[in-house]
């Protein structure tokens, strides 16, 4: 359990108007735990495919269906639980998308730029309890930085 | 904000403004509506100025080679202008650089259509 974090929950119908809505909040959260502007949008990114697969893959859009988000804010990181109410699915059976015969295909990127833009993603799915998916994006401190050699 | 278009004829191509997201649902169904009904008119050169794009996802890049490949396999061109930074960088990521010709100055893109019909 997150016993030192900061937790940000919310509940979302299962409704393409409400990816809005979790960016949004994606956007204050990530901006709170201190993540730059570029950080910030990767951040927002993940969490909106996350969520519109979670709409749209899992919960099929039944807007009777639920996502939910937790934001876990740590010192070092932030960690977003995103859950659906659907069947799941196993991201290691997903084609690439940059080999060249998936290149002009039209869907299958959206994990991809998940995988891209954080530093951990993880896919949780248990059969009758849907599906959830664990994004992590580490915070780059002063301390964590790697160290850069400048003058001459 | 959803996705707005407006598009204007120069020489032979066709200008798409595009401002707005271009994301799953709304956004992407105008893109491929408006795609489709250019090629219906028989305007097979078209020219998508994304420099008023704020947002776009998987499902918005799916979406433009989608047209890409559409307007091709009719004989016509799609090509790109004006990307701002994130979409750049998306097209990068995806390795869809290189498949779309993509342009910063609009009269030089215009030229590119005129100079490859006549090829």
């Amino acid at each position: 359990m997150a016993a030192d974090a900061s937790v940000v929950e919310v509940v979302l119908e299962s409704d393409l108007k409400n990816v809005e809505v979790a960016e949004e909040v994606t956007r204050r959260v990530s901006s709170t735990a201190g993540f730059d502007e570029d950080d910030q949008h990767k951040i927002d990114m993940a969490v909106h495919e996350s969520v519109i697969n979670a709409i749209w893959h899992g919960n099929k859009n039944d807007p009777s269906k639920h996502v939910w988000l937790r934001f876990e804010i740590f010192r070092d990181r932030l960690e977003i639980h995103i859950r659906d109410q659907g069947n799941g699915y196993d991201p290691s059976h997903l084609p690439d998308p940059l080999l060249a015969e998936n290149l002009l295909n039209v869907s299958g990127r959206g994990i991809f730029l998940i995988r891209t833009f954080m530093d951990e993603f993880r896919v949780e799915s248990r059969a009758g309890q849907g599906t959830e998916v664990v994004l992590v994006k580490r915070l780059h401190t002063d301390n964590s930085a790697p160290s850069r050699r400048e003058g001459p | 904000m959803s996705m707005k278009a407006t598009v204007r004829q120069v020489n032979s191509v066709t200008v798409v403004d595009m401002s707005g997201r271009v994301t799953l649902g709304e956004g992407c169904t105008q893109l491929r509506e408006l795609i489709r009904e250019q090629l219906g008119k028989g305007n097979k050169h078209l020219l998508l100025n994304l420099a008023d794009v704020t947002y776009i996802d998987s499902s918005g890049i799916g979406e433009l080679v989608s047209g890409f490949t559409t307007v091709s396999n009719q004989g016509g061109q799609l090509k790109l202008l004006n990307l701002t930074k994130k979409v750049h960088d998306l097209l990068q990521i995806t390795k869809l650089y290189t498949v779309f010709d993509v342009h910063e100055d609009e009269a030089k893109a215009i030229s590119s259509f005129e100079k490859s019909a006549k090829a």
